[in-house]
């Protein structure tokens, strides 16, 4: 039986829709517009000595090596967030589906660090990796690895990829566990009867059955790499030592508020725009076709 | 029916509220006759409790007008708030800006008032020379005139840990003078295991770059380090700032030396013991007060003897007070503005936040009132900083830094040597890196000021 919508009155639909709309007008189209038309000009921070400066902010910058370097780190910053947060939340998450002594008690210590604000968690994984102040990194030290973050960029893009990782498994964990629970359990005794292994139980029916959520995750956590590290650079590299985990959105933020060069700054975020509006489509496109559903 | 009745009296709440806090909040400042001004600062706890302290000082000393204080974050979101501001018509009457964002601020034109200007509008007689030259000249332009308020200025000095020099057997009243005593120190530090690290630094460019320049009387930039015109080139690449870069390499590789990071990110590693010795900005003292759990010292920053002329004075660091201009501000309130900076230069101001701080007394007079307080005597050592700026008559080498986007070129800088210590590239070419981008930043800026 279909039923017809409550609202018989046609205003009240827009009505309740509009501080959402407004929201998203203010904090979302508005400065994509900005930003856009930032892009195309030439000033000063106060706005002085405007002048139309075409594509000369795009152009430079696909002519800086600094910023086709700035591209490849966050592929390879958002590749290894994705992969390490992914599995280890799936991991975990079949773990503690399982029914062992005190389940409720790990889930609710596996979920904690979804809470923690990024820079506090950078503060957390400053403590342990600082060279000097942090207990492993002291340890690494002692026996021998030359570790030191504040130098070595593989170090320091390993650092930050870790904490970053760290506090997405808790989301991703969360997200599988409530997948699992919601795969009928006959389906898995019925494998179980017919002499499926553990491992084949995993990918021939757990797996396929979750990717709905992996899915979905997968697209939440690339855009959580692309975007939401920002904290977590900041806190511990500022995007060094040398240029090595400055990402894209870093760049970002450090060419229009530190370097105060609006232009050049707008044209990198209208890249940025154009990059997830490709690769939401190619996820919805392409991917969601090999998606089951229940 | 009800329910949709309902929903639309809960939706009409919403708004009715809304409407009725957003402009309540701005309705609640306007109090009585006072004429209220506008002062952002960079300054968190618990410096900015001192500065809210003058704030405080300056309102009860008179009562025509009201300064109020607001904190906005560090210097480089104070900048862009006050910016954001200045372009949407409602900028401060006040801004702190670090002293990079110097050539920013005096390129800004008419969003700015230029102190000598706003001090002759308001008739308040205002006579520059009060302040030590390293710190008028930095905020003044090529011909003398003062554009901004110094404030809080600090400089690079060497701290040093006496209880570790102790032990590795170096007297700990004769800290090193030059770069080659201070690593012979740091060897001995090491060998003898007197402490993990010999030698740190805080902010890599500041310290190794702009104030080596000074201390060395080499130019940092041509045209006067910029202070002579926008089409200013960076020198940073001479034989002698090759040189420097090699001994920090050097000494890396042999274990006396240890990169902390750029910007303050180092200064931890003093107070913790880690490291024994440390070129860092004066105002470390709160924290090295609070934190240190050792005897230390300070002295001068270390340079290199067989060069002619060293050591110059060194130049300063920190921030000043900008007077903003918005549409509509009244020549009222600018004169309420120079009053509050008339205030801030009196001698009492002026040595109360130096002696609370660690920040450097600006004026003669403000050291002449520490001296008198018998501040040195209790705190010996703490007039390093001052003397090491006033020992010299500036040059044109250490007057200060006037250069555009000087943040992305500092940053650009500790890039390049952050490569050439992990012996990725030599000390000569990452300082001709740094030269080449360098100059590629100060001719956008130079662009971007002339405009189309």
């Amino acid at each position: 039986m279909r039923r017809r919508a409550i609202f018989d009155n046609k205003g009240l639909p827009y009505l309740l829709l509009l501080p959402q709309l407004v929201i998203v007008g203010i904090f979302f189209y508005w400065p994509a517009v900005q930003s856009i038309s930032l892009s195309l000009l030439r000033q000063t921070a106060f706005g002085f000595g405007v002048r139309f400066a075409g594509l000369q902010n795009f152009l430079e910058l696909l002519h800086d090596p600094y910023y086709l370097f700035s591209f490849r780190t966050t592929i390879l910053f958002s590749v290894a967030v994705v992969a390490v947060a992914m599995s280890l939340g799936l991991l975990l998450a079949v773990m503690a589906d399982s029914p062992i002594r005190g389940t409720g008690v790990y889930k609710t210590l596996l979920m904690w660090p979804y809470a923690i604000a990024p820079a506090v968690a950078a503060a957390l994984w400053l403590f342990l990796f600082h060279p000097s102040i942090g207990i492993i990194g002291r340890m690494l030290n002692a026996y021998g690895i030359r570790w030191d973050y504040m130098l070595n960029g593989s170090h320091a893009l390993l650092l930050v990829i870790l904490a970053a990782a760290w506090k997405q498994v808790s989301y991703n964990f969360i997200f599988f566990l409530a997948g699992l629970q919601s795969i009928p359990k006959s389906l898995l005794e019925a494998a179980e009867v017919d002499g499926a292994g553990a491992m084949q139980r995993f990918w021939r029916i757990l797996f396929p059955l979750l990717s709905p959520t992996t899915f979905f995750l997968l697209a939440v956590n690339m855009i959580f790499a692309f975007f939401e590290t920002f904290g977590v650079i900041h806190a511990l590299t500022k995007g060094g030592p040398a240029k090595a985990t400055e990402t894209l959105v870093y760049k970002v933020y450090v060419d229009g508020v530190i370097n105060l060069d609006l232009g050049r700054s707008s044209a990198q975020s209208v890249i940025l725009l154009i990059i997830v509006g490709i690769g939401t489509m190619i996820q919805f496109r392409y991917l969601e076709r090999r998606v089951y559903y229940l | 029916m009800e329910k949709r009745w309902r929903i639309c009296v809960v939706v009409l709440l919403i708004l009715v509220v809304a409407v009725l806090l957003g402009p309540q909040a701005t309705v609640a400042q306007a109090p009585g006759q006072r004429i209220q001004l506008e002062f952002w600062y960079a300054l968190g706890r618990p410096l900015g409790d001192t500065l809210e302290r003058i704030i405080a000082d300056f309102n009860a000393s008179q009562n025509r007008y009201l300064v109020k204080g607001t904190y906005k974050g560090g210097y480089a979101d104070t900048m862009v708030a006050a910016i954001a501001a200045y372009r949407a018509g409602a900028a401060p009457h006040i801004v702190q800006v670090y002293e990079v964002g110097t050539a920013t601020m005096i390129a800004a034109r008419e969003a700015i008032k230029p102190v000598h200007e706003l001090m002759r509008q308001a008739g308040i007689s205002f006579d520059p020379s009060i302040y030590i030259p390293a710190v008028r000249w930095y905020y003044s332009s090529s011909d003398g005139k003062m554009l901004a308020m110094p404030f809080n200025s600090s400089t690079a000095i060497l701290w040093y840990n006496k209880d570790a020099f102790r032990k590795a057997g170096l007297d700990p009243n004769k800290p090193p003078r030059t770069w080659a005593e201070l690593r012979a120190a740091a060897q001995r530090i090491r060998a003898t295991n007197a402490a993990p690290c010999g030698f740190t630094t805080a902010w890599p460019t500041w310290t190794q770059f702009e104030q080596f320049s000074a201390i060395h009387d080499v130019p940092f930039a041509t045209k006067m380090n910029g202070f002579e015109g926008l089409d200013a080139e960076l020198k940073i690449n001479s034989p002698l700032h090759v040189r420097h870069v090699q001994t920090l390499i050097d000494m890396l590789k042999e274990g006396t030396f240890k990169y902390g990071g750029r910007g303050s990110t180092a200064d931890g590693l003093f107070p913790s013991g880690e490291c024994a010795m440390i070129t860092g900005s004066s105002a470390l003292l709160g924290r090295v007060r609070r934190e240190a759990k050792f005897e230390w010292g300070v002295t001068y920053l270390p340079y290199y003897d067989d060069v002619k002329g060293a050591p110059k004075n060194s130049i300063i660091g920190g921030a000043a007070l900008w007077a903003m201009t918005a549409p509509r501000r009244t020549a009222e309130e600018y004169r309420g503005v120079a009053e509050f900076f008339k205030f801030l230069s009196g001698a009492n101001v002026d040595a109360f936040w130096h002696m609370e701080t660690g920040y450097l007394p600006l004026t003669f007079m403000g050291i002449e009132r520490a001296k008198a307080l018998g501040y040195y005597q209790k705190n010996p050592g703490m007039e390093i900083p001052y003397k090491q700026l006033t020992r010299t008559i500036p040059t044109p080498n250490t007057r200060g830094l006037r250069l555009g986007y000087l943040p992305e070129i500092r940053t650009v800088i500790e890039e390049e040597i952050e490569k050439a210590f992990q012996g990725q590239q030599t000390a000569k070419q990452a300082l001709d890196n740094a030269v080449r981008r360098g100059n590629e930043i100060l001719r956008r800026f130079e662009r971007d000021v002339k405009g189309g």
